[in-house]
């Protein structure tokens, strides 16, 4: 077992590297950069090249790439993200900000999906042909391909504007003002959890229809158990692994989704601040942003995989 | 010895889409308190289904219990809902089920220890710790080594034989009345089997637990069984002692099986032809298209029911009906 976690965490940081550093080539292969940005923007327009050259000098973007990304992964490790080119603050605050409000937003939908999604694949699979299994399977389906900022949108037209029932738009933290901050994650919380709920949704209906033709459903029958006990005990644990399987990815898709959704909704989360970083090529924003991330899936990755241990005792950490 | 089930015209049918499978046809037998009947017949002859549909364990839809009556200590097991709370306190506790597959049967995510207390503890009023106790002390009655380790243990870390074990002593937690074997022993091997056979034998006998043993294996039921109805196509068409039956088999459809009795040194016989299809079965007899002895009476006259002809013998052949003067 600790061999086990040993092994998952060397994987995880060379992961981690290795998309540190596709980021960190791939985003000096777009076109323009952040110092271009500063010089056209500026009154310094005037300036000569000579300008340009001194400015790259004075961010180090003057030096081999190699150097720049040892230099630069160095300085993290240290826990130095450094500064932003272009809006010069401090990267490290930002995001610790910023990451709060996203993991806030992100977790707590992802636990409503974790609880909602499985509920209503059991309902509608013990409840089958009903008029709740229906209705399971038409709100999953518009759930699965209605595209979140659409989504998004229509909330805020109909909710929010025509009912006026909640804030439009921006975001609270809780320990400011717990009853705004409510009411303004109500909206952004169902957009980012919808999508992870329904295909929990089907996913469990489907796998709990599956385990209900078991035979040891049938033998918890065969005992004597009633219909609670059966689908509590013995179809329920059995019939989440392969959801826990797609919630992992799901957990994924919910920080990389609320990129939109936070630029719906203007909240100042971390896929807003990756959104901005990345139009006006602020390097070291970029890639402190992706790094972030990229550590918050890895994570992810790996609960689920001891989350998997905990469901399937046939599962052995070799 | 008092009667402890009587089943009384028993049909059970599955709606599928090529129309209506009668797996079951108005079947009717006997079981008597700590009795051990022999169900014998080939596979898809409703005999699991006639079981099943007793405990009411049929997925519905599809299956479905049309008609009959199934009194098990004075009560009819057919009334009752799939679900409902009477059959779940009959269930496991005095009429209890050992399935034929030791691989799949047992919930892979519980330990053995906690699935066997579940059912102590749905029908007994004792608490966890006993329950835990009595588990121990069935496994260790079940031949099962170090039994106080095993509870601990997932079903993946037993072997198919020691499962079955498992399931055999799970089914006799509660001191059961009667316990259906569905074909427990036919996924293991031969050595196992026998040890099993011998271990449920023993089990019934001491605790004086009725046992129906459904089988295709006529070996087994033999060796163990006071007596066996025959069961082809959804229906019994033969039922007698084993002595009887063994000495003077009524029906040929028994009379092939005897001869499929593997014996050594001697070539093994089968009985020719496929069972006839359940969905709109003729009126004459079912085996008629593969049977030796038939006559031109057999394509015209309607089937005969299992009919009783000398001490507790019963055929459904019409042929030896006839010709007892029946």
């Amino acid at each position: 077992m600790i061999n086990y976690i040993i092994q998952r965490v060397v994987h995880a940081v060379i992961i981690i590297v290795l998309v540190s550093l596709a980021v960190f080539l791939l985003i000096r292969m777009l076109p323009g950069d952040p110092i271009e940005i500063i010089v056209s923007q500026n009154t310094l327009a005037s300036y000569g090249p000579e300008y340009y050259d001194q400015l790259a000098h004075e961010y180090g973007l003057d030096r081999p790439v190699m150097i720049q990304f040892v230099d630069w992964f160095g300085n993290i490790i240290r826990g130095e993200f450094g500064n932003s080119i272009l809006h010069n603050f401090n990267i490290g605050e930002q995001i610790k900000d910023r990451l709060t409000v996203t993991l806030l937003l992100g977790l707590t939908a992802f636990v409503i999906s974790f609880i909602v999604g499985p509920l209503l694949g059991i309902i509608s699979a013990i409840r089958r042909g009903t008029w709740i299994d229906n209705l399971v399977t038409v709100v999953a389906n518009i759930g699965i391909t209605a595209p979140t900022f659409w989504i998004g949108i229509l909330l805020i037209y109909f909710v929010g504007l025509k009912a006026g029932l909640l804030p439009l738009y921006g975001y609270t933290l809780p320990w400011t003002d717990l009853g705004l901050s409510i009411r303004q994650s109500i909206m952004p919380i169902i957009v980012i959890a919808l999508s992870p709920i329904a295909s929990s949704a089907r996913q469990m209906r489907s796998s709990v229809l599956e385990v209900l033709n078991e035979d040891y459903v049938r033998t918890a029958w065969a005992k004597g158990l009633k219909e609670k006990a059966v689908i509590y005990k013995h179809v329920m644990k059995n019939s989440l692994m392969p959801v826990i399987t797609l919630q992992g990815t799901m957990l994924r898709q919910i920080i990389g989704g609320q990129v939109v959704v936070e630029t719906v909704f203007v909240i100042p989360g971390l896929g807003k601040m990756m959104v901005d970083a990345f139009l006006s090529n602020d390097y070291p924003v970029v890639q402190a942003v992706t790094l972030v991330m990229t550590i918050v899936v890895v994570i992810s990755s790996l609960v689920v995989d001891f989350l998997y241990g905990w469901i399937d005792p046939r599962i052995q950490y070799e | 010895m008092g009667r402890l089930l009587t089943v009384t015209g028993l049909s059970t049918e599955f709606r599928t889409e090529r129309g209506v499978v009668k797996a079951v046809d108005n079947v009717s037998y006997h079981v008597d308190e700590s009795e051990i009947i022999g169900l014998v017949g080939e596979s898809g002859c409703g005999k699991s289904v006639s079981q099943l549909s007793i405990m009411r364990l049929i997925p519905d839809p599809p299956g479905r219990v049309v008609a009959g009556t199934a009194v098990f200590d004075g009560v009819d097991l057919l009334q009752f809902k799939r679900d409902s709370s009477e059959i779940c306190e009959i269930r496991g506790n005095k009429m209890s089920m050992v399935f034929q597959e030791p691989m799949t049967s047992l919930n892979p995510a519980m330990t053995i220890g906690r699935q066997m207390a579940e059912v102590m503890l749905v029908h007994m009023n004792i608490d966890k710790n006993e329950a835990r106790e009595r588990a121990e002390n069935m496994l260790m009655q079940v031949g099962i080594p170090d039994p106080g380790k095993r509870l601990d243990d997932y079903p993946h870390q037993l072997s198919g034989g020691m499962r079955q074990r498992v399931m055999v002593g799970m089914s006799m937690l509660c001191d059961p009345k009667m316990i259906i074997a569905d074909e427990a022993t036919t996924a293991l091997d031969a050595t196992i089997q026998a040890q099993l056979l011998e271990l449920m034998y023993e089990m019934v006998n001491k605790y004086h637990t009725a046992l129906i043993m459904v089988t295709h294996n006529l070996g087994i039921v033999a060796r163990y069984a006071h007596r066996i109805n025959v069961m082809y196509a959804g229906r019994i068409i033969e039922s007698g002692t084993v002595k009887a039956i063994w000495a003077n088999p009524m029906h040929p459809y028994t009379e092939g099986l005897l001869s499929c009795v593997p014996k050594l040194g001697e070539k093994l016989l089968s009985i020719k032809g496929m069972p006839p299809s359940l969905i709109n079965r003729p009126p004459t007899c079912a085996f008629l298209s593969r049977c030796r002895y038939r006559n031109s009476g057999c394509f015209s006259e309607p089937a005969r029911e299992l009919t009783h002809v000398e001490g507790q013998h019963s055929t459904a052949c019409n042929r030896r009906l006839e010709a007892a003067g029946l």
